[in-house]
């Protein structure tokens, strides 16, 4: 009589087909910090996009007698501001411009950033002096100079102060995705890829990117607190929004004249800054250890 | 589907012919500094037959590796002509073609596989690279884990680093042969397993030789997996060829003193037999700095004046069986020149 010989692991589960974004996926739900984060921007996301539909108080109406009321105050959950303007909605009205000048520049400059370096650290040579050392012209700067001048020649405007951050971030992430391409283009799978045949563009698509935009993306989220803070700077100098446009982070400027009167309202705006951008970091986070299925 | 690869100059033609290869690795002096080279391969000739397995052995820094790079073209050689199976490389035969005919499996079964990659993807992808549709290419993936030996529904959609080293290294030989090459090069592809994987990994090679007719180019600095494996050998010694011949005809007749010295120093289970002295002294001289003349004569026994002046050119000592070496040299100054003939 046959006796099965066969080891317990050949009858192993046969796994159904996936894919590598499906198990990424799967192993991000998964993880309890990654939901309550992602719920937490969701929330903000969406009050932002529908706040004219949520019946908040009008966010430009402001009353000389009603200024600087604390928390809890009837009509006004979260008080109001040094011109009298309800809080809440100002915070949500605010997330509009906020999140889009936080995000965009920083997205703008994760595409464009990660090509760049991934060409440079791909290649080596003569293209990564190239792409590099033109960064490095970029890099000499101080970000918060190197925004004011490009936004001052452009001319002010929210637009315009997009573009100068999307600038201003280049620099840094293509250093972080040169770097990273290089550890990972030294790797035998990625001879293996050449000797096949495959040309650089199949390589660095199938090969490369797969490895490397983990670790730039973490960098990249990073940056949106710093990109919402710069924005703040600009409008500041009155080369971003203008008042009365709610917006977080020219909100934490006028209200600073108020900080002696109500410091816990006064810090609001920043609250608010500080909550997308440690959001967008331990999502990220959690992203970054799901893509490493290692684990 | 990839079709099959045709033989076009008949078994007798060498299958690889390869002449004056050559590769200078630049160093840095600084910016101010002399401008030098490693001579990490310089010079060598040798020719592959079809059906044999070639191996090619000696100490660590002599420029295999370098010699099997250059082969697949990952790295550009400075110098050198390689014709594949009567054709030159470069006008007639593209390196994407060249690629097509000649595989490698590297040393580091982890380090060759794409991380996120499943196997299945990571066997599929050269075909895919040369036309074949996705459907067709996992297919022939899956049949080519079964030939290795590893089951197609266990492992198809599992992640390298689930796999132990030499299921790992199975499938580096089945994405080696995704291709249907007709040259597989094996650089150190077996160093890094277990002794018993090892064995197993060996047999395996064996038998996928015999059933898709391959030729093996087998680089390692084992010897004894070099006998086992090879018809011939040949071995290097700082980016030169120093002895190509018959494998049996070597081990019990090696003609070149370095080979001699490195078959001295395979440790014997014989106690009559053992050695208490190393055999061959220190480490090998600079590549930066290689000494003229023979390039062995700092380390050779027999070495005499003459050797530090003049360098030996790889010469037929036996049918089949080429030495550089002056003692193998007739009238080459040498006192023992031609007596190592009647010697053997």
């Amino acid at each position: 009589m046959a006796i099965a010989t066969e080891p317990l692991r050949e009858i192993a589960i046969v796994e159904k087909r996936r894919g590598y974004w499906g198990t990424v996926g799967r192993r991000l739900v998964r993880d309890p910090v990654s939901m309550i984060c992602a719920g937490i921007l969701l929330l903000i996301f969406l009050s932002a996009i529908f706040a004219p539909w949520l019946g908040l108080a009008d966010p430009f109406r402001g009353s000389m007698i009603t200024r600087l009321r604390p928390f809890g105050t009837e009509g006004h959950p979260l008080g109001t501001d040094e011109l009298g303007r309800d809080m809440l909605s100002r915070l949500i009205y605010g997330g509009r411009l906020s999140l889009l000048i936080g995000i965009l520049p920083v997205f703008n400059a994760f595409v464009i950033g990660t090509i760049l370096g991934v060409i440079a650290g791909y290649n080596g040579g003569w293209a990564n002096s190239a792409i590099m050392r033109t960064i490095d012209v970029f890099y000499a700067f101080p970000s918060v100079l190197l925004a004011i001048a490009i936004s001052g020649a452009l001319g002010a405007g929210v637009l315009n102060s997009i573009v100068s951050l999307t600038i201003v971030f280049i620099p840094p992430i293509a250093r972080v995705a040169e770097s990273v391409t290089t550890s990972v283009r030294n790797l035998d799978f990625v001879d293996a890829a050449r000797a096949s045949g495959a040309s650089a563009l199949t390589i660095m698509r199938v090969h490369v990117m797969g490895n490397v935009l983990g670790p730039i993306f973490v960098y990249a989220t990073s940056l949106i607190s710093v990109s919402m803070i710069l924005a703040a700077g600009l409008s500041f100098l009155g080369l971003g929004t203008r008042p009365p446009q709610p917006e977080w982070g020219l909100m934490l400027n006028t209200l600073r004249t108020a900080i002696y009167v109500d410091p816990w309202l006064a810090a609001l705006p920043g609250v608010m800054i500080f909550a997308v951008s440690i959001g967008f970091n331990l999502l990220s986070d959690g992203l970054r250890s799901a893509m490493d299925i290692r684990n | 589907m990839l079709e099959e690869i045709e033989d076009r100059g008949g078994p007798r033609q060498a299958l690889l012919d390869i002449k004056g290869l050559k590769k200078h690795f630049p160093v840095s002096g600084g910016m101010l500094g002399k401008k030098q080279v490693v001579r990490a391969v310089d010079g060598v000739d040798f020719g592959v037959a079809k059906g044999e397995t070639l191996g090619i052995v000696g100490e660590s820094g002599c420029g295999k590796s370098t010699t099997a790079r250059l082969l697949m073209h990952l790295i550009a050689p400075d110098a050198g002509s390689i014709v594949y199976d009567g054709t030159p490389i470069g006008r007639d035969l593209s390196l994407r073609e060249l690629r097509r005919r000649m595989q490698m499996v590297f040393q580091d079964s982890y380090a060759s596989l794409n991380p996120r990659l499943t196997i299945e993807d990571s066997i599929a992808f050269g075909p895919k690279v040369h036309g074949v549709p996705d459907a067709k290419a996992r297919e022939l993936a899956r049949d080519l884990l079964g030939r290795v030996g590893l089951k197609p529904e266990t492992f198809a959609n599992r992640y390298p680093h689930e796999l132990s080293g030499g299921q790992r290294q199975r499938v580096n030989i089945a994405r080696a042969l995704a291709l249907k090459p007709r040259i597989v090069i094996l650089d150190e592809a077996v160093s890094a397993l277990d002794k018993s994987v090892e064995a197993q990994v060996l047999n395996l090679l064996i038998d996928l030789k015999r059933d898709f007719g391959l030729t093996y180019i087998f680089i390692s600095h084992d010897l004894n997996v070099v006998r086992y494996v090879s018809d011939r050998v040949l071995v290097m010694y700082l980016g030169e060829v120093v002895e190509i011949g018959p494998v049996d005809e070597m081990w019990t007749n090696p003609r070149h003193p370095y080979t001699a010295a490195l078959l001295a120093s395979m440790p014997t289970l014989d106690p009559d037999r053992r050695t208490t002295q190393a055999p061959l002294a220190g480490d090998p001289p600079n590549p930066i700095d290689p000494p003229p003349g023979c390039r062995f004569h700092t380390r050779c026994p027999h070495a005499e004046p003459v050797c530090a002046s003049t360098r030996p050119s790889l010469a037929d000592a036996a049918p089949n069986h080429a030495v550089a070496c002056l003692m193998h040299a007739a009238n080459s100054g040498h006192s023992k020149a031609g007596t190592m003939l009647e010697a053997s």
